[in-house]
């Protein structure tokens, strides 16, 4: 099968790779329809994530049609079209009793911090993603979801993760009605936030990044107020300058290890790799938010040590919340949501590239060329 | 405009009303009680489809490497790309030794990344497709994405000139380490 396969830093191409079998009796193998670049591909991408393998093939975004079942698989049959969330995970142990399906501890045996994610380096469990014609699905009577008659194709594969993410990352901020919300980052997992921080009552969203094609949506699909941090000598003060100096009662950081803004942390966390993650926005939305107020983090941080103010977070008394979003909790109410008209989630998708130009793809989003908000991965174009 | 730091919230800049208007769904997730993280943990363990209580393992391999922060290894986990070569003992060392809460775990793990690549770089000119970081790299996005307009006043190009030297780097060093031995060996040789 043909298959996005990982070479280093800053390179990956197609290849052809033996087809996944099935290695336990609750496994399938899904033949890909339609697959996603994330904001998170990118951290692999730019080899920031420790144990990212020559050779892994990644991709946690992705619908298909099954093709394999394992002996114990009882909810699917092969053909079914099913959307599969980001996270692999066992639907028994501690915490997935708990519904805290992306801490699954059952699913990775590299890492206890994290759970499993598919096609997310061998600390995220050594799984090899959907950015193929086929991938495992491993306990597909616990994951997967088959799609709904009237559920566009793109829409699926977005909520997979990445409006999943942004919906979740609203629900951490603990928006009550009439709050300023402040949005940081206006890529895929942003613009959802942006968007659901209003379904859950927010007075004003705020949104902010450097990029202008997606400040431009932050307006446009998202309805809020925008920000251009580049524009502004420090952007904290525009921050509170804006919210009667008080600063915003919630901030979602959906910016994650690359944030730019300070060269010096830039560079030192995402070239030099000498901090887990570069912590601008981070650090950003302690200072933006009034004291007593949330941070919710959705941006993704490597494991090692960022340069974190965390004494500010101390006095300004902060509720931080986080997590990698357990995917399939928020489905029922986004299908709900996405059917009602409330979320559209394919109005961002700027990019429909073949898997064949996998390369050009990958250089496209991460250099946020072409006014690139999200692309799409076509496997099934042939 | 100076604003004074008195008790009331400052009033919300729409009501509710031109909100909803002005916004398809505005409100209607507005009970924090009744969105679906809340709270954050809610025993459902007939929820999420499994019908086991302990998955069975599957079959694999059982010398697979895990973190040291696991009891044992876990029922199931991905058979990706398994350790081999020189960046493989690394890896492994550091899983063996290293909790997940050290830095130097982290940092072996990076090491060994970085000793991957050039293994496989050199491995690949063994096969019929070498690496070639030219098409590897997606360059041609540059030409086909409008590369200087796109980046017209962009903060974070001041690094952009910073990544080619990332993904160069460690080629032109090598071709100079290579270069170098060579041509060692060539007047050991001639004396
Ligand atoms: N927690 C989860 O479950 C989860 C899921 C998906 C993605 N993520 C993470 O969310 C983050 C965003 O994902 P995405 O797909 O939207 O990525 P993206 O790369 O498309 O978007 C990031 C945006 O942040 C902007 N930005 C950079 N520095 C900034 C700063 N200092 N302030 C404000 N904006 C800044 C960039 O210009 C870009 O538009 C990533 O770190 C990703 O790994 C987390
Ligand atoms: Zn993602
Ligand atoms: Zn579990």
């Amino acid at each position: 099968m043909k298959a996005m396969v990982y070479r280093g830093p800053y390179r990956v191409r197609v290849e052809e790779k033996p087809e996944p079998r099935i290695e336990h009796p609750n496994d399938a193998v899904v033949r890909v329809e339609l697959a996603a670049i994330c904001g998170s591909d990118l951290h692999l991408y730019h080899g920031m994530m420790p144990d990212t393998r020559v050779g892994s093939t990644f991709g946690h975004e992705f619908i298909g049609v099954v093709h394999e079942v394992g002996p114990s698989v009882r909810n699917l049959r092969v053909g079914d079209r099913v959307m599969v969330p980001f996270n692999v995970f066992c639907g028994s142990c501690y915490f997935c009793a708990r519904g805290l399906y992306s801490n699954c501890h059952n699913v990775n045996p590299n890492a206890t911090a994290v759970g499993g994610i598919y096609g997310y380096s061998h600390t995220c469990g050594g799984y090899d993603g959907g950015q193929a014609e086929l991938v495992r699905v491993p306990f597909a009577d616990v994951g997967p979801t088959k799609i709904p008659d009237w559920m566009d194709r793109e829409d699926a594969v977005l909520l997979t993760d990445a409006l999943a993410t942004g919906y979740f990352g609203a629900q951490l901020a603990e928006i009550a009605e009439g709050d300023t919300v402040v949005v940081l980052g206006a890529g895929p997992v942003g613009l959802y936030a942006a968007r659901s921080a209003w379904l859950m009552g927010a007075g004003r969203v705020i949104v902010v990044d450097h990029l202008d094609d997606r400040l431009e949506k932050a307006r446009t699909f998202a309805h809020a107020e925008t920000i251009n941090f580049a524009e502004h000598r420090d952007v904290v003060v525009e921050l509170k300058r804006t919210t009667d100096f008080l600063g915003a009662d919630s901030v979602i950081d959906a910016v994650g290890a690359e944030a730019d803004g300070n060269l010096l942390q830039h560079v030192t966390a995402a070239k030099l790799k000498l901090q887990g993650g570069s912590p601008i926005a981070l650090n950003w939305a302690i200072d933006g938010v009034r004291k007593g107020g949330t941070v919710s983090v959705m941006g993704a941080y490597g494991p090692m040590f960022s340069a974190v103010k965390f004494g500010d977070a101390l006095n300004k008394g902060l509720t931080l919340r986080m997590n990698q979003c357990p995917v399939k909790r928020q489905w029922p109410r986004l299908f709900e949501h996405v059917r009602a008209g409330h979320l559209k989630p394919s109005d961002i998708v700027t990019h429909r590239i073949p898997l064949e130009h996998i390369g050009e793809a990958y250089h496209l989003f991460s250099a946020k060329l072409d006014g690139c908000i999200k692309p799409l991965i076509v496997t099934d174009a042939a | 405009m100076t604003t004074p730091y008195t008790a009331p919230r400052p009033p919300m800049r729409e009501t509710a009303e031109e909100l909803r208007a002005r916004i398809p769904g505005w409100g209607v997730d507005l009970d924090p009680a009744d969105r679906p993280s809340y709270p954050r943990e809610r025993y459902a363990p007939e929820e999420t489809g499994a019908h086991w209580t302990l998955p069975e393992p599957q079959d694999g391999d059982p010398s697979r490497e895990r973190s040291i922060e696991h009891s044992m290894l876990p029922p199931v986990y991905g058979t990706s790309c398994p350790t081999k070569g020189l960046s493989g003992v690394v890896r492994r060392y550091s899983y063996a030794r290293f909790s997940e809460g050290r830095a130097a775990h982290w940092l072996l793990l990076l090491a060994a990344d970085r000793i991957d690549v050039a293994e496989s770089v050199l491995r690949s000119f063994a096969t019929t497709r070498p690496d070639n970081p030219l098409t590897q790299t997606g360059l041609r996005a540059e030409l086909t994405g409008h590369g200087l307009s796109s980046r017209r006043g962009r903060v974070d190009a001041r690094h952009h000139v910073v990544d080619p030297v990332v993904v160069a780097g460690p080629w032109v060093l090598a071709g100079w380490a290579g270069w170098r031995a060579a041509r060692r060996l060539r007047r050991a040789l001639g004396r």
